[in-house]
């Protein structure tokens, strides 16, 4: 469809305006969080302080254990998310590779756990971690989760997509199906896997209700769990603090965003449309 | 799997027939098995027994610390329909689905429009713009409940450049929703922007073009190419943001904690407060079930009318 020069104008004009008011709260965000007490408090508000408080970070790190927060997220992400990686490709491999009677009947039972709402999960899940004594743990917080069938679903397609050949010719050499997937299939497959892995991270580090469920003491608790215990224990902190609290626990995903983001979002574009 | 030859050095009449092809079956079949325990041992023990459980607790009393639940039959199916937090609980869930589906698609729509041209800049504006989807949602509804402040916020600005009021939107029983609608708009437009953009970019342009020598002006070509062309489109953003509003949990909590008076309780949020603080487990079964059922009629009605109503 032509635009010609007013229009192109008014494009522009209307996606700065719309790119503008998107970005603003994060903008916000960092402006506040810099700001002393007398500044928050100040309407109509002002953009840029007139010093930097770099002394809310450090309240706020203070008022919680913060560290432990990052320490706790770090570990259950980064565990939960090779833990996923593994255990999806192996059943995807086998969807996608190995012969087995009424195959596709269990893939389609895979697909079904995807119906399941998570909510209808929650207590009989805490059940069983009761049992097991993984309350208020690592384990705890990772296991129920490390099951994907979103994963499992994708590296199956992924793999499903590759040229047969590849595989037989190894297979004639003497390969068995372990090698063939770690030293074949997910090299080819690489792309998809990097976008599963940034996707996976994503909805690991941002998991609320299961940490909530789980976890019941302060040193266990993760960033986002954290932050609004945060904010309901220490009475004495500001806007200012809090917005600190939130650039820090947002900042990982942030930077993955800007490093990633062309990435992702051609990835869903895709996926969305083949789909 | 095209060559039946055993990977191993084995003679060709191996233990069992031809080309020792029993054993090699069999030893593929194990392999399969051993490939999928893993995943399939973990959605058993955290997918597929907690529906049964569950399933079950719904027709239970309990609170977790006695040592058995008590059976009740359909009592707590009954306490559901005539609980009045329920219905306010479903209305709410409902109202914030539909504001945001609305906007979120129609904004999304028309911002692919814009970007579906050769601009400098595109992807910058992509970027921007779908940069709050993958945001924590905790430290996302942080940030909103300070712009939404109804003193210091942000939002007051703009309101009052239109000369517009600044409701208290976290603590106005009216204004709870709307601004939960608004968070979640935020986050989700630039979702719903790229999908279309996707697919506006998969429609033919001889489409346009023929239309276009039939003299067709530009919202004509609209209405009859565009709209129909992005249908199956549209139908899958509609029924997997009413399914993501369904689950929403972390805004609502940090945001408004469900108040102020049920205003903004959502059906998760109900669930979560009756399993974990108040201990009514039989009865957040019973609602859980409920919300089960409720995104099945939704996935089932839409796999029927995506028959119906869908151009391909």
């Amino acid at each position: 469809m032509a635009r010609r020069g007013a229009g192109r104008l008014l494009t522009h004009a209307v996606l700065i305006a719309t790119a503008a008011a998107i970005g603003l709260p994060f903008i916000w965000m960092v402006s506040t969080s810099f700001k002393s007490d007398e500044e928050v408090a100040l309407f109509p508000p002002i953009w840029v302080p007139s010093t930097l408080h770099w002394e809310n970070y450090v309240r706020v790190w203070h008022a919680a254990p913060f560290d432990r927060f990052y320490l706790n997220s770090t570990i259950t992400t980064v565990v939960g998310l090779v833990a996923s990686l593994l255990i999806a490709a192996l059943a995807a491999y086998a969807f996608a590779r190995i012969e087995f009677p009424h195959r596709d009947t269990l893939f389609l039972a895979v697909l079904a756990t995807m119906m399941v709402p998570g909510e209808m999960a929650l207590v009989p899940n805490y059940l069983i971690l009761r049992d097991l004594n993984w309350i208020n743990s690592y384990p705890g917080i990772i296991v129920p989760h490390i099951a994907s069938a979103f994963a499992c679903f994708l590296l199956r397609q992924a793999f499903l997509s590759l040229p047969s050949e590849v595989f037989d010719s190894a297979r004639i050499d003497g390969a068995g199906h372990l090698r063939m997937l770690f030293s074949i299939a997910l090299p080819m497959t690489r792309p998809v896997v990097a976008t599963l892995t940034v996707f996976l991270f994503i909805g690991k580090w941002n998991a609320y209700l299961w940490p909530l469920v789980v976890t019941n003491t302060w040193d266990m608790r993760t960033l986002p769990i954290g932050l609004r215990m945060v904010r309901d224990a220490e009475s004495t902190l500001g806007w200012q603090h809090l917005m600190a609290a939130s650039l820090l626990v947002m900042l990982p995903i942030l930077v993955i965003f800007i490093v990633a983001q062309r990435h992702i979002i051609e990835g869903i574009g895709q996926g969305a449309v083949k789909g | 799997m095209s060559l039946p030859i055993p990977a191993s050095g084995r003679s060709q009449y191996g233990s069992s027939g031809l080309f020792g092809l029993k054993n090699y079956r069999r030893r593929e079949r194990a392999t399969f098995l051993a490939f999928i325990a893993p995943s399939f041992i973990l959605f058993g023990t955290f997918v597929f027994w907690p529906l049964f459980y569950n399933s079950y607790l719904s027709f239970t009393k309990w609170n977790m610390v006695a040592p058995r639940p008590t059976p009740v039959g359909l009592e707590n199916y009954a306490t559901l329909i005539a609980d009045p937090i329920v219905w306010k609980v479903l209305w709410n869930t409902i109202y914030l689905a539909s504001g945001s589906v609305f906007f979120r698609l129609t904004l999304g729509l028309v911002l692919a429009l814009l970007l579906n041209q050769r601009l400098r800049a595109r992807n910058l504006y992509r970027a921007i713009i779908f940069s709050p989807y993958f945001t924590t949602g905790a430290a996302v509804a942080m940030v909103w409940a300070w712009i939404l402040h109804k003193d210091l916020g942000l939002l007051r600005l703009p309101l009052s450049f239109f000369g517009l009021a600044s409701p208290n939107w976290l603590g106005d029983v009216r204004w709870t929703i709307p601004a939960l609608i608004i968070v979640t708009v935020w986050r989700g437009l630039g979702y719903d922007m790229v999908i279309y953009l996707a697919g506006l970019q998969g429609i033919p342009s001889d489409l346009y073009e023929a239309a276009r020598v039939d003299g067709a002006g530009r919202w004509a070509l609209f209405r009859h190419i565009t709209l129909p062309m992005l249908s199956p489109i549209t139908f899958f953003l509609i029924v997997t943001t009413i399914l993501s509003t369904l689950q929403v949990f972390d805004i609502v909590d940090v945001m408004t904690g469900g108040g102020p008076m049920n205003s903004s309780k959502v059906i998760v949020f109900y669930i979560y407060e009756n399993a974990f603080k108040w201990f009514k487990v039989g009865y957040a079964a019973a609602l859980s079930v409920l919300l089960f059922v409720i995104m099945f009629v939704i996935t089932l009605i839409q796999t029927r009318l995506s028959a119906r109503w869908v151009h391909y």
